[in-house]
């Protein structure tokens, strides 16, 4: 079996991957998609520390970032969609109306 | 042992490969179809962990649930036209260096950290990551927070609705 470190550097990856895609991409639906990967890195790491460890409590807490992570779907496509109809684009450059 | 070890770096190096087409894909749909091929990859590496039903969950969820959900907003706002490839000014450049920094400070933080890290799985794990155990302690300890979360649910149904509506009447 693979040690705990392993698992660890694996989901450090996933996560600056992630984290990239935010800074790098310019559509909204992708920059929330990665978001979704960064949580999933975090994911990993918690059920990888719960296991190595023997503590169950970061299995339950992975299973309430899941329960917010489907909740932040529903309500930031909503956003997503709204945002649309209002500015005919997802173009996160084009998206200023607080700008000074 | 070495057979665990040979099925660890493929499930990591394909879940990684994954992510990196995700993110490098032009536009939207090619990305969330790696996407849900990098959470299948992560709930195989859960099963790797002994964590059978957050395995299944990530599956039903995640790859499921939630990017059907972004497939069909993508679908609805019919974005053909719009390419959104990563621009190659000095500012991704910024970034690029500040993310490589940020990883091998991590990486390095870990490498030398292996020494006081478990080597293996706790004698426990086979009986942590079952149905029945998880589903015993949300039904009794996390009693709860497990009643939080479907309010959260319905709250974010609501949500929804209400915000992707055209008119509140």
């Amino acid at each position: 079996m693979s040690s705990l470190s392993n698992y660890l550097i694996v989901s450090a990856i996933l996560f600056m991957i992630g984290a990239a895609g935010v800074m790098f991409r310019k559509n909204v639906i992708v920059i929330f998609m990665c978001v979704e990967l960064m949580l999933n890195a975090v994911n990993l790491t918690l059920i990888a520390f719960s296991q190595f460890m023997g503590d169950q409590q970061g299995q339950i807490l992975v299973f309430f970032v899941m329960t917010v992570a489907a909740a932040e779907a529903a309500v930031g496509l909503a956003i997503v969609i709204s945002v649309y109809r209002n500015k005919e684009t997802i173009e996160i450059d084009k998206l200023n109306l607080l700008k000074g | 042992m070495a057979i665990n070890n040979i099925i660890f770096w493929i499930l990591a190096v394909g879940a990684i490969i994954s992510a990196l087409l995700m993110v490098t894909r032009k536009s939207a749909v090619p990305s969330a179809l790696m996407l849900i091929v990098t959470f299948c990859f992560l709930a195989a590496l859960y099963l790797t962990l002994n964590a059978q039903f957050l395995a299944v969950v990530q599956v039903a969820v995640y790859a499921g649930a939630i990017m059907v959900l972004v497939v069909f907003v993508i679908m609805l706002l019919n974005l053909r036209g719009e390419v959104y490839a990563i621009t190659g000014n000095w500012k991704t450049a910024v970034g690029l260096l500040a993310v490589t920094g940020i990883l091998a400070q991590m990486i390095a933080v870990f490498v030398m950290a292996n020494d006081i890290l478990p080597k293996g799985l706790h004698s426990k794990s086979t009986e942590l990551g079952t149905v029945e155990s998880i589903g015993t302690k949300l039904y009794t300890s996390y009693a709860f927070p497990f009643e939080m979360a479907s309010i959260i649910l319905i709250a974010a149904a609501v949500g929804a609705i209400v915000l992707a509506k055209k008119k509140l009447t």
